[in-house]
C-alpha cells in the first residue's frame, strides 16, 4: 500500500440553483493522497474553500460505503466515476495519476432537476416506488413467515434485483434518460416472488406509466446503464419488465389513465 | 423529575398483553383527526410512519436525506435477531430475553427487553411478507446464521444487506401510504426544534435543506426516530449525515438524556489512512471466525512488511490472553485488547497524528488450511471492499483493522410506553436508550428499531391520543410556535456570523472528536474524563467564535447545515463525559480503568444499578441527574467473565 502524493486539476459544474445557469469553474486539488476517497479529496477542495471565503462545491453523500445510494456524480463523461461496480464514495484517488484533469458535473436528465452544483433532485424515483413498488401487507396480518417456502434459487434471484441502491447513475448514463433499469429491478424483484403476485397485474402498467409521466425516455438497448450501475444490476431486468408489462396490458379490463406528476 | 417507567407488572410473558388490552383506542373514524409528526424514516420512524398511516392518522412524516430510503439504517450488514427456534436448537423467547439483558451487563429494564423479544417472531413474518428476500436453505425455508458469539443460530439475513433489504420493505410500506395520502413526507428536510405548548409537545420547526425556509409543523403529537449519536466521535461507522439535534433540541425543552456513556465501539473497522479520513468502514465480525488478531512482538517490527515477520515474532494476543475465546471474545473484550496493544507502541500501519493505530487480521492460516476458493466464498464481498478502500488484497497481505464507534446504546429517556419526559414526545429506535443496557448484541438493533416501528408506537401513539382525547387548537400565530421559530432563526443567523470566521465546520468536529475518542471511548479514567470535561468548553466557546460558513441561510447550504450539528454535538459530548465520570464502574461498553480486575470490567451493581437519566437545566455542563432504579426479578445478576 504505497502511498503517492497527487495534484489534479478539478473543472467542475457550478450551478447555484435550479433555475440559474451553470458553468464550469477550475479547482487546483493539491497534494492528494492516493488513500484518500474521491469525496475526501473533494472535502479538502471544499474547506480550502471556505476557509478562503468562497462557497464550497455541493454535492449529495451520506453513508460513503456505497450502500445508501445518496452520492453520484458524472467524473470525466462516465456516472460514478472510472472503476467499475463503484459508487462515487466508494471510489479512491489511487485510480488516478498525477496530473489528471478531471471533470465533474451532476446527473443530466430531464427527470432530474439540478438542486445545486453536483446536486440533483431524484424524488421521481421515489414517485415511481409509490406508484406500485410495494406488496400491500397490513402490520400486524402477515402469516407465519415458513408458511410459505421459496426456493432458493428464487429467493437468490429476487435478491438480486432487490440489491438497486436507487442512485440514478442508470439513468444518468443512458443516452435517453431512461430509468427502466432502476424501474425494471423493483418490478422484477417484487414479481418473482410468491408475495408479489397478488398486486402483480398492475404493478408494471403502473409503474411504467409513472416513469413516463416524470419525463423520463424510453429504453432503446444500448446497455449503458447496466455498465455504469455500481450494483451490477442486469438488462435483463428491463426484458422482464417488458414481458410483465405485456402481461399486464393484455390481461388488464381498465386502462391506466397517465398519471401526473 | 419524576421517573415512572409504567411498565405492567405480573408474570413477564404476560405483560405487553395486558397493557395492551388495558390500552385506550383511537376509533378508526376519528384517527384521521389526529396529526402524529414522525420524525425519521429509518427502520423504526419508516415502520411507525407506514402503520401509523395505514392505521387512518394523518402522519407528517421527515428526513434530511433526498429520499427516506437513505436512513442510515440501510448499511446494517449482519443480520435481525428473532427468536424463531427454526433451526431447532433450543432457542426461545426466554432466551433471546435472558441473553439480552445479560448481554446488557444487567442495566435495562427486563419488561421492555421481554417484549422485544416477543415481538421479534412478527417481525420476520411481516418482512417476509412484504417481499425482503432473506436467505433462504435448499428446501426453500428460511436460513438463519449464529452472529456475535450466540449460542444459537436466530439470525436471519439478506446477503451482506440485511438492513437494506428491511428498509426498502419500510420505505415500500411507507410509499404505499405516501400514495394513499395518510403520510405526508418531507425529505431534504431538518427538524431544528420541538414546538412545547401547555407543557406538551405539539409540533416541530423545520429547515428545509432546498430553500433554507424556516417552518413551523403543528401536531397532536410528534415521534423522535432519528438515530444513533455516533458521530459525536467524529469518525465512526455511521452516515455522514447522522446527528443528535433531534433528540439534543428535546433535550434542552425537559426530555431527560439516559446513559449517554453507554456507546459501541466494533473492533473490526478498516482503521484510519490520515489526518483527511471523513469516516470509518465496519468490516463484518465474521471475519474473526476464520481470520487471527496479531502484532508484532517486537516495537522494531511495526513497519516491516508483515510477510518478513516469522511466526515467533506474532504476538498473537487475543489468543495468548484469553485461550477459551480466544479471537472470538466480546466486542468491547476485542476492542479494548486493541487499544492496549497500540499504547505499546506495537500497533501497525501508516502514522496518523504521530501513532499506528492498527492490529493484523490474518488469513493466511485459513487460507492454507481451507484453500483461497472456500475464503472466496464466504468473505469474497468483503475482501474487494477492503481491497477497494486499501488497495492491499487480503489474500496476499493480512488485513489492518481497528476499533471503531458503531453504535450508542444511550439516548433519550422513554417509559415502557417510549414516551419520553414530555408528554406528547415519543422516541423510537436508536434515538432511544430503551433495550440494550449498557451493550447491544449483534443484530439487535435491526430487531429493536423494527419493533418500535411496528407493534409499538402504533398502540402506544394511540393509547396517548385516546387518553388526552381532545387537545386545545394551536395555530401558526400563537406565542409558542412563534417563539419557537424565531429561536431556531437566530440560532441560524448566529451560526452565520460568528464574530471571527476562521475556519469550516470540520474543523472543530475532529477536535472534539478527538477528545471524545481518546478520553471517552474504549477506556476511560477519571483524570482524562476532567480534562476533556475543561477542554469542551474550551473548544465549544472557539466554535462559536471562529466557525466560518459561506454563502447564505436562504439556500442549499450544506456548511450551514454540519455547522447545527456540531454545536449540538459539542453539548452532548459533554453530557456524555459527565455521565462516564459519574458512572464509577465498568459495564458493558462503559470501561473504566479505575474499576477492573485483571482486565475485566468490574461492575458496581449496589451504586449503579441504575439508569442516568439527565435533565437539562438550562446550561451545557450542568444537568441534573435522576435515577431509575434497576430491578431484576427473572434474570440474576452475574459477572461476565471470557477468560
Ligand atoms: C455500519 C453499520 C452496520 C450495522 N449492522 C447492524 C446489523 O447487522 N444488525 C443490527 O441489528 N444492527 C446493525 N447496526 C445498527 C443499526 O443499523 C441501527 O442502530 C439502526 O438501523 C438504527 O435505526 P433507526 O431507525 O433508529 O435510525 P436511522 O436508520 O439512523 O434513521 C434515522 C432517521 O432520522 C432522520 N433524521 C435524523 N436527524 C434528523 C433531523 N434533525 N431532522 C430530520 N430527520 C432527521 C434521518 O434522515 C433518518 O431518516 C449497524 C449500524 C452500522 C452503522
Ligand atoms: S439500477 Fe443500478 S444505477 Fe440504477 S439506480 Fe439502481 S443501483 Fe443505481
Ligand atoms: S454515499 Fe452512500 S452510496 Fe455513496
Amino acid at each position: 500500500m504505497s502511498e503517492e502524493l497527487l495534484n489534479l486539476t478539478l473543472h467542475v459544474w457550478r450551478q447555484d440553483g435550479p433555475n440559474a445557469s451553470g458553468r464550469f469553474e477550475t479547482y487546483q486539488a493539491k497534494e492528494i493522497t492516493t488513500h484518500m476517497s474521491f469525496l475526501e479529496m473533494l472535502d479538502v477542495v471544499n474547506e480550502e474553500l471556505i476557509e478562503n471565503g468562497k462557497l464550497p462545491i455541493a454535492f449529495d453523500h451520506d453513508c460513503r460505503e456505497g450502500i445508501c445510494g445518496t452520492c453520484g456524480m458524472v467524473i470525466n463523461g462516465v456516472a460514478h466515476g472510472p472503476q467499475k461496480l463503484t459508487t462515487t464514495c466508494q471510489l479512491h484517488m489511487r485510480q488516478f495519476n498525477n496530473g489528471d484533469e478531471i471533470w465533474l458535473e451532476p446527473w443530466r436528465a430531464s427527470g432530474f432537476p439540478v438542486l445545486k452544483d453536483l446536486v440533483v433532485d431524484r424524488t421521481a424515483l421515489d414517485r415511481i416506488i409509490q406508484a406500485g413498488g410495494y406488496i400491500s401487507i397490513r402490520t400486524g396480518s402477515a402469516p407465519e413467515a415458513n408458511e410459505m417456502p421459496i426456493a432458493k434459487a428464487i429467493a437468490d434471484h429476487a435478491m438480486d434485483a432487490a440489491e438497486c441502491i436507487g442512485c440514478g447513475a442508470c439513468v444518468a448514463a443512458c443516452p435517453n434518460a431512461s430509468a427502466s433499469l432502476f424501474t425494471a429491478a423493483k418490478i422484477s424483484h417484487l414479481s418473482l416472488l410468491p408475495q408479489g403476485q397478488a398486486e402483480r397485474q398492475d404493478r408494471a402498467r403502473q409503474m411504467v406509466a409513472q416513469m413516463d409521466a416524470e419525463g423520463f425516455g424510453g429504453c432503446t438497448n444500448h446497455g449503458e446503464c447496466e455498465e455504469a450501475c455500481p450494483k451490477g444490476v442486469s438488462l435483463r431486468w428491463i426484458a422482464r419488465m417488458n414481458r410483465e408489462l405485456v402481461r399486464s396490458m393484455v390481461k388488464a379490463d381498465t386502462p391506466i389513465e397517465s398519471r401526473k406528476r | 423529575m419524576e421517573l415512572r417507567s409504567n411498565e405492567p407488572t405480573g408474570p413477564i410473558e404476560n405483560r405487553w398483553d395486558k397493557h395492551k388490552e388495558a390500552n385506550k383506542l383511537v376509533a378508526p373514524a376519528n384517527r384521521r383527526k389526529y396529526t402524529v409528526i414522525v420524525v425519521g424514516s429509518g427502520l423504526a420512524g419508516g415502520a411507525a410512519a407506514a402503520s401509523l398511516g395505514e392505521m387512518g392518522y394523518n402522519v407528517k412524516c421527515f428526513c434530511y436525506q433526498d429520499s427516506p430510503r437513505r436512513a442510515h439504517s440501510i448499511a446494517a450488514q449482519g443480520g435481525i435477531n428473532a427468536a424463531k427456534n427454526y433451526q431447532n436448537d433450543g432457542d426461545s423467547i426466554y432466551r433471546l430475553f435472558y441473553d439480552t439483558v445479560k448481554g446488557g451487563d444487567f442495566r435495562s429494564r427486563e419488561s421492555n427487553v421481554y417484549r422485544l423479544a416477543e415481538l421479534s417472531v412478527q417481525i420476520i413474518d411481516q418482512a417476509v411478507a412484504q417481499g425482503v428476500p432473506f436467505a433462504r436453505e435448499y428446501g426453500g425455508l428460511l436460513g438463519n446464521r449464529s452472529f456475535g458469539g450466540a449460542q444459537v443460530s436466530r439470525t436471519f439475513y439478506a446477503r451482506g444487506q440485511t438492513g437494506q433489504q428491511l428498509l426498502l420493505g419500510a420505505y415500500q410500506a411507507l410509499s404505499r401510504q405516501i400514495e394513499a395520502g395518510t403520510v405526508e413526507m418531507f425529505s431534504r428536510t431538518e427538524m431544528l426544534d420541538v414546538i412545547i405548548h401547555d407543557g406538551r409537545a405539539r409540533g416541530i420547526v423545520t429547515r428545509c435543506m432546498k430553500s433554507g425556509k424556516v417552518s413551523p409543523h403543528i401536531a397532536d403529537m410528534v415521534v423522535l426516530c432519528t438515530g444513533g449519536y455516533g458521530n459525536v466521535f467524529y469518525l465512526s461507522t455511521n452516515a455522514k449525515g447522522c446527528n443528535c439535534t433531534a433528540v439534543w433540541r428535546a433535550h434542552r425543552h425537559g426530555a431527560a438524556f439516559a446513559n449517554p456513556c453507554y456507546t459501541q465501539i466494533h473492533p473490526t473497522c478498516i482503521p484510519q489512512a490520515g489526518t483527511y479520513q471523513s469516516k470509518l468502514t465496519l468490516m463484518s465480525e465474521s471475519l474473526r471466525n476464520d481470520g487471527r488478531v496479531w502484532v508484532p512482538r517486537r516495537k522494531e517490527d511495526v513497519t516491516k512488511r508483515p510477510e518478513d515477520i516469522p511466526e515467533a515474532e506474532r504476538y498473537y494476543y487475543l489468543e495468548e490472553r484469553y485461550p477459551a475465546f480466544g479471537n472470538l471474545v466480546p466486542r468491547d473484550v476485542a476492542s479494548r485488547n486493541a487499544l492496549y496493544v497500540t499504547n505499546d507502541g506495537l500497533g501497525v500501519g501508516p502514522e496518523v497524528d504521530g501513532e499506528r493505530r492498527g492490529v493484523y487480521l490474518d488469513f493466511g492460516d485459513a487460507i492454507g488450511r481451507l484453500g483461497e476458493q472456500t475464503i472466496r466464498e464466504r468473505y469474497g464481498n468483503l475482501f474487494d471492499m477492503y481491497e477497494r478502500i486499501t488497495g492491499d488484497s487480503p489474500y496476499k497481505t493480512p488485513m489492518r483493522i481497528y476499533p471503531a464507534t458503531h453504535y450508542t446504546m444511550g439516548g433519550l429517556w422513554v417509559d415502557y410506553n417510549l414516551q419520553t419526559t414530555i408528554p406528547g414526545l415519543f422516541a423510537g429506535g436508536e434515538a432511544n436508550f430503551s433495550d440494550h443496557g449498557a451493550n447491544r448484541l449483534g443484530a439487535s438493533a435491526l430487531m429493536q428499531g423494527l419493533a418500535d416501528g411496528y407493534f409499538v408506537l402504533p398502540f402506544t401513539v394511540g393509547n396517548y391520543l385516546g387518553e388526552v382525547r381532545t387537545l386545545p387548537p394551536l395555530t401558526e400565530d400563537h406565542a409558542d410556535v412563534i417563539g419557537a421559530v424565531e429561536a431556531v432563526e437566530e440560532r441560524v443567523q448566529k451560526l452565520m456570523n460568528a464574530p471571527d470566521p476562521k475556519h469550516a465546520p470540520e474543523y472543530f468536529h475532529r477536535k472534539l472528536g478527538r477528545i471524545i475518542w481518546t478520553k471517552c471511548g474504549m477506556s476511560r479514567n477519571k483524570e482524562g474524563l476532567e480534562e476533556a470535561l475543561r477542554e469542551i468548553p474550551k473548544l465549544r466557546d472557539q466554535f462559536w467564535r471562529e466557525v466560518k460558513i459561506t454563502g447564505s441561510g436562504e439556500e442549499l447550504n450544506q456548511t450551514l447545515e454540519r455547522a447545527g450539528r456540531v454545536a449540538d454535538f459539542f453539548e452532548l459530548g459533554e453530557l456524555m463525559c459527565l455521565d462516564a465520570l459519574k458512572r464509577e464502574e465498568s459495564c458493558g461498553g462503559h470501561f473504566r480503568e479505575e474499576y477492573e480486575e485483571n482486565g475485566e470490567a468490574l461492575r458496581d451493581d449496589e451504586r449503579f444499578s441504575y439508569v442516568a437519566a439527565w435533565e437539562w437545566t438550562g446550561n451545557p455542563g450542568e444537568p441534573r441527574l435522576n435515577q431509575e432504579p434497576l430491578t431484576f426479578e427473572y434474570v440474576k445478576p452475574t459477572k461476565r467473565s471470557y477468560k
